[in-house]
């Protein structure tokens, strides 16, 4: 594909603290690390979805002046991102797999309008439903 | 007002608690628990931070959930008032009445009456998208609701 959505980026409060969530506790993999002296551009990605990237950024200078950067990362830490979905084949044994790893869980798995979902937040506070396909 | 985002954090957590569990009863002095905070200083950030103080937060939880049983189930009210978290039905009809307007019984009836089409919205985001709004203390807006209401409860909102 070679068109279409290739990077959605969420703020994280410290990349490596990210990096090490999302790939040793949820399973993505690193696509891009480049660092360019303060900046580092950090994307990872699912290992079933090739043509997606999840960016890894850090609200921070020069990118956001230093008030905006304080104001994003409060906003990040008290979960007022927008909604994030991981579809999962199932819910129940992926629920399972992660809270062995560490993964702070917000809400089991709960069977509700026909499907399974349960909630996690990362560590900078960005909530993740994961949702059962359904079939 | 700046908050420090690792307070924040760790604020969320004890909201998160609420959102999984709001059934159970939340003392400030288990949430402060939860966020690794004094219980004064939790009550003050939390309410800081999230805009409503911590029990009126966990109304309005207690009041979507209720919602939902209402309208998604068949289940008895008075099941539906002791699973969401309140000892009794009183307490619960008149709760949910000063808080939405209207009681449990008649939201009930006007939400089956209406044609519901399965919404292409994951039920959770919904649920929370009829969250009621809870900006002032209930026991204000009982006393700006319906003088005719004589009822003169001196009730806490706390549950």
């Amino acid at each position: 594909m070679s068109q279409g959505v290739g990077v959605v980026g969420l703020y994280v409060r410290d990349q490596d603290e990210a990096l090490q969530f999302y790939v040793e506790k949820l399973g993505f993999r690193v696509h891009t690390d480049a660092r360019n002296g303060d900046y580092r551009w950090l994307t990872v990605q699912h290992p079933e979805q090739p043509s997606f990237q999840l960016g890894l950024f850090l609200p921070q200078p020069p990118t956001l002046d230093a008030a905006t950067a304080q104001t994003v990362r409060e906003i990040v830490a008290k979960g007022a991102m927008p909604p994030l979905v991981l579809m999962v084949d199932d819910c129940r044994a992926a629920y399972a797999r992660m809270r062995a790893r560490g993964v702070e869980f917000t809400q089991e798995p709960m069977d509700r309008y026909g499907a399974v979902d349960a909630g996690f937040r990362d560590p900078s506070g960005n909530g993740w439903k994961m949702i059962e396909g359904r079939g | 007002m700046s908050q420090d985002p690792a307070l924040l954090r760790r604020l969320l957590r004890a909201k998160d608690r609420m959102d999984g569990a709001s059934h159970e009863a939340w003392p400030v002095a288990r949430l402060a628990r939860v966020s690794g905070v004094s219980e004064a200083h939790f009550a003050r950030s939390f309410k800081e931070a999230f805009g409503v103080p911590p029990h009126r937060y966990l109304l309005t939880r207690r009041i979507e959930r209720a919602t939902a049983l209402l309208r998604d189930t068949d289940l008895p009210i008075t099941e539906i008032a002791f699973e969401t978290g309140w000892n009794s039905l009183g307490t619960f009809g008149r709760t949910f009445r000063d808080i939405t307007g209207e009681s449990p019984q008649a939201l009930r009836a006007r939400e089956k009456a209406a044609p519901h089409q399965p919404e292409p919205v994951p039920g959770c985001y919904l649920s929370a998208a009829h969250r009621p709004g809870l900006t002032i203390a209930v026991s204000e807006k009982r006393r700006q609701g319906d003088d005719a209401r004589k009822d003169g409860s001196t009730e806490t909102e706390v549950p």
